[in-house]
């Protein structure tokens, strides 16, 4: 009897424990259902970093983003006349250097490119491949990289009686970029620019430059750019200075205006590392802007990057 | 008997679980209806949970799982409309009301509960459907949400077109839960 009581005391209070414990549990039971929802991992689906920059232009060259398969993007530069060329020229916006360009994405990592500048009468042509993606897990990267192309050749009357081939300029460039934070981004771009046709057999036909740049975004909308070419060597071509750039990207869904100040007036590679003839620290400034517009072609059904 | 009784209380509580079902399959999408363009993006990776004993039920979408037709919007509604860096998921809890786990075929449920989107909290009222077929619980659901009620800024500079009103809809499958 005695022994009986004991068990019935333990029975009553393992009872009231777990009366307790459910009555709480169907308290909670919402918020745990969401818990528990949170806690399931997902079967290892990697998780690609995006818009490290706003557009495929840092300002004057190239960013590690490339246009997802099936997107034709529209491309209008335009660099004005220096800012110290004064009022009697409206600060250089009486005069306007020209890109007009396309870019294709023919799958998600690689990407094709043509354009015409005004400056020289240049033709380009690219070619830029993803070879890393940032992001996190299975077959991600710490880093972006992309491979860069391109060849120019101009075209101005004046320089018709060289052949073809004279008159060719090939860039290469790796492109590596990281995506610190939502704000953040840098990139480096080593380069090689190798031009047909030197001036004298002095002058080498490969013109070696590093890249550096990056991106703060200011809000949702606004980011600042920063661009900088240094070149090992030189072109014989005076005066001629490194290619600086800062800029501001506002973003407004569909399209991406970039306004800048640069001392190049060039917009493709060929150009800007090699021939700026302008001093930025001597006022020798320009304006410009590039505004971006793209276009779908082709659905996009998947999801790889 | 100390034993059996414990065995006992372990028993009684077992049901809670098996009564707990898992989402196997799901659509949810959204559908943005301008004059300029339709918007739709989908997503298949919705995590949900069912309690056919309490009728309680929990959902929790990762923002960045939906896709879009253009691969450019979609960056741009994580980006800078949903901003999923800091609110990576859409979630709901809440309960089913109307609904009968002895009754099969199809019968009408209305989910009330709080949703959060962006990283607001709204009580809401989704009505629904909800079919039990042998083992599979299968739900369907149609709602608007607001798009300002949670705080998502359409900016006026924008060349998109996008409804203040989108539509939401909700394809789910649920089996019996197993704890792994």
């Amino acid at each position: 009897m005695k022994r009986n009581s004991w068990q019935q005391r333990i029975f009553m209070l393992l009872f009231t424990l777990l009366f307790t414990l459910s009555a709480a549990h169907s308290l909670q039971a919402q918020d745990e259902l969401l818990d528990a929802l949170r806690e399931q991992q997902d079967p290892a689906q990697p998780e690609y970093t995006t818009a490290t920059f706003k557009s495929t232009r840092l300002i004057n060259g190239h960013t590690i983003e490339t246009r997802s398969q099936g997107v034709l993007d529209f491309i209008i530069s335009h660099r004005f006349g220096r800012l110290n060329s004064g009022a009697y020229n409206l600060f250089g916006l009486d005069e306007a250097n020209i890109r007009l360009g396309l870019d294709y994405g023919l799958t998600n990592r690689l990407n094709i490119g043509f354009g015409r500048s005004s400056f020289e009468r240049v033709y380009d042509g690219f070619i830029k491949y993803k070879l890393l993606q940032q992001g996190n897990g299975k077959g991600t990267a710490p880093l972006s990289a992309v491979l860069f192309s391109s060849a120019a050749i101009g075209t101005l009357k004046s320089a018709n009686e060289l052949s073809l081939s004279n008159r060719l300029t090939y860039t290469w460039q790796l492109l590596l970029a990281r995506k610190f934070s939502e704000r953040l981004s840098l990139q480096l771009m080593p380069a090689v620019v190798h031009r047909n046709l030197s001036l004298t057999e002095e002058d080498s036909n490969d013109i070696y430059a590093l890249g550096a740049g990056g991106r703060y975004k200011l809000n949702k909308r606004l980011a600042l750019n920063f661009e900088y070419y240094y070149r090992f060597n030189e072109p014989l071509l005076q005066p001629n200075y490194n290619a600086l750039a800062i800029g501001l990207d506002i973003e407004t869904g569909g399209h991406v205006f970039q306004l800048h100040l640069t001392n190049a007036r060039a917009m493709q590679e060929r150009g800007f590392i090699t021939q700026t003839t302008g001093n930025f620290f001597d006022g020798d400034i320009h304006f410009g802007f590039n505004v971006s517009r793209v276009f779908q072609l082709r659905s996009n059904n998947q999801v790889t990057p | 008997m100390k034993i059996y009784l414990l065995s006992l209380c372990l028993f009684a509580s077992l049901p809670l679980y098996s009564q707990q079902y898992q989402l196997a399959e799901s659509r949810v999408s959204f559908f943005s209806s301008a004059p300029m363009e339709n918007i739709e993006a989908i997503s298949s990776r919705a995590k949900s949970l069912l309690n056919t004993q309490t009728a309680e039920i929990a959902f929790v979408i990762p923002i960045k799982t939906f896709e879009f037709e253009k691969k450019l919007m979609q960056e741009h509604f994580n980006e800078n409309y949903m901003e999923s860096h800091k609110y990576p998921d859409a979630t709901f809890k809440g309960k089913l009301s109307g609904f009968n786990p002895q009754q099969k075929g199809v019968q009408k449920v209305v989910a009330r509960g709080q949703m959060n989107i962006h990283g607001v909290n709204r009580n809401v009222e989704a009505a629904g459907t909800l079919e039990y077929r042998d083992k599979e619980i299968y739900l369907t659901a149609v709602f608007p949400v607001k798009v300002a009620d949670y705080e998502v800024e359409i900016p006026s500079l924008v060349f998109y077109n996008i409804a203040e009103e989108v539509e939401v809809t909700v394809k789910a499958k649920y089996l019996p839960y197993e704890k792994k």
